[in-house]
C-alpha cells in the first residue's frame, strides 16, 4: 500500500463560490503532515471531504485505496475544530460515548492518555478550559485505530503549555503505520512535527514539501515559508 | 536536556550537533545507550521520521551503534569521538580566524595573539567572553 490519502481534481464549490479548486495530492503511510493555510482558505472543507462528511462537487478521492463512503469511516479519525461532545458529559461519559460508537476505540489508551493529559474522568465536559477541551478532543480523536486522524486546528486558542502537551500528546501517541493530517494556521509552534506541509490558499494547493527540504532548499524555516507564501 | 532550535535550518543537523556535543562533552560517555526515537521525539518536540534521520545519519559517521535487539549506544572506539573533536575545534577555529581576519589582523599576528593568550593565566573575564562568542 503506497499512499494512505490519494485525491484526484477534486473540486467543492457552494453555487459559483469553489472552495476547493482541482485539487490532487498524496499522502503517504507514517507521516505527519501538515496542512497550512489562513482562515477560509479550505483546510476544513478537505478534512471534512476526507473523512466523508462532505461531498466533492467533482474528482475522486479513496483511503488507504477504498473510496471514501460508509467502508472509508472506519479508517478515518476526525477531530474537528467544534467539540464533539455534550455538555451535560463527563469526561467519563465522552469516552463512553466514543467507546459505542467506534468499534475502533482503545479504551487503554484512552485512559492512559487521560492520565498523561491530567485529566479526571470525574470532571464536567463543560467547565473545562479550552486548552483542556483541546486535550479531551485529541484524546478521543486518537485512542481510534484508524489509518489516518484529522485534526483540526488542535493548538487554535490555547495556552502554550497545553500546546507543549499536544504536542507531546501527538508524538508520543501516535501509531507509525498511520499518518496524522493536522491543519492550522499557527506554524512557528508546531513545524518541527510536521514530515511535510501541504500548503493551501484559496482552495488551491500551493506547494507540498518535506519541511527539511525547505529548510535546506530555501535556508527557510516553514513558518517564513508560510508568511511569503500568503504575504500579498 | 534543552535545546533551542533554529527552524531555519535543517533539524536532524542541529540534533546531530547537540548529541556530538553530548559526547565531547563526556553527558553521554563512550559505550552508553542512547534514548529510543520514540522518546527522544517526544522529549524535544520533533517528528519522529526526524530522529530516525539523525540516527541514520550518525551511523553512517559510526559515531552511534546498534546492537541488534538492543538499542542504540555511543560508539566505543576513541578516534571516533577524537574525530568529533577535532571536527568541533575546526569549526570554531574557522569561525575565530575569520573573525580576526574582519577585524584587520594578519595571519602572523593571529598566531602570536593566539600564543600569547595560551600562556597566560587565564582570568576568569576573559574566560567568560570566550564562551559567549560560541
Amino acid at each position: 500500500m503506497s499512499s494512505l490519502l490519494q485525491m484526484n481534481d477534486i473540486t467543492k464549490s457552494y453555487g459559483s463560490k469553489h472552495a476547493l479548486n482541482d485539487v490532487s495530492l498524496e499522502i503517504g503511510p507514517g507521516k505527519i503532515v501538515g496542512l497550512l493555510g489562513s482562515n477560509g482558505s479550505g483546510k476544513s472543507t478537505l478534512m471534512k471531504m476526507v473523512s466523508g462528511l462532505v461531498q466533492p462537487t467533482r474528482g475522486t478521492l479513496t483511503v488507504a485505496g477504498i473510496p471514501v463512503g460508509l467502508k472509508s469511516k472506519g479508517l478515518v479519525s476526525f477531530m474537528p475544530d467544534r467539540p464533539l461532545t455534550e455538555s451535560w458529559m463527563k469526561v467519563r461519559d465522552a469516552i463512553v460515548f466514543f467507546q459505542d460508537f467506534y468499534d475502533d476505540f482503545d479504551i487503554a489508551k484512552a485512559r492512559e492518555m487521560l492520565q498523561f493529559m491530567k485529566l479526571n474522568e470525574s470532571d464536567r465536559v463543560n467547565v473545562l478550559s479550552k486548552g483542556m477541551n483541546e486535550r479531551l478532543q485529541l484524546t478521543l480523536a486518537l485512542s481510534r485505530d484508524a489509518k489516518l486522524y484529522l485534526l483540526d486546528e488542535p493548538i487554535g486558542g490555547v495556552d502554550p503549555v497545553a500546546r507543549g502537551k499536544i504536542l507531546d500528546a501527538i508524538v508520543e501517541y501516535y501509531n507509525e503505520d498511520s499518518s496524522i493530517i493536522i491543519s492550522t494556521h499557527l506554524v512557528r509552534d508546531i513545524e518541527r512535527i510536521f514530515d511535510e506541509v501541504i500548503f493551501i490558499r484559496e482552495g488551491e494547493i500551493v506547494m507540498q514539501e518535506e519541511v527539511e527540504n525547505i529548510r535546506i532548499k530555501y535556508g527557510k524555516s516553514v513558518d517564513d515559508m508560510f508568511k511569503e507564501v500568503y504575504a500579498e | 536536556m534543552s535545546i533551542e532550535f533554529d527552524n531555519n535550518l535543517p533539524i536532524y543537523l542541529q540534533i546531530m550537533n547537540y548529541i556530538k556535543r553530548q559526547i565531547v562533552t563526556g553527558t553521554l560517555k563512550s559505550g552508553d545507550k542512547i534514548l529510543s526515537v520514540r522518546e527522544l521525539a517526544a522529549e524535544l518536540q520533533i517528528n519522529p521520521n526526524t530522529i530516525q534521520r539523525t540516527f541514520q545519519e550518525l551511523e553512517r559517521e559510526e559515531i552511534v551503534e546498534t546492537r541488534r535487539g538492543l538499542g542504540r549506544y555511543v560508539t566505543s572506539e576513541e578516534s571516533k569521538i577524537m574525530g568529533i573533536k577535532k571536527e568541533m575545534a575546526g569549526e570554531l577555529l574557522d569561525r575565530f580566524i575569520n573573525g580576526m581576519q574582519e577585524l584587520g589582523f594578519a595571519e602572523q599576528d593571529i598566531v602570536s595573539i593566539v600564543a600569547e593568550a595560551v600562556t597566560e593565566v587565564p582570568e576568569p573575564d576573559q574566560d567568560r567572553g570566550v564562551n559567549h562568542r560560541e
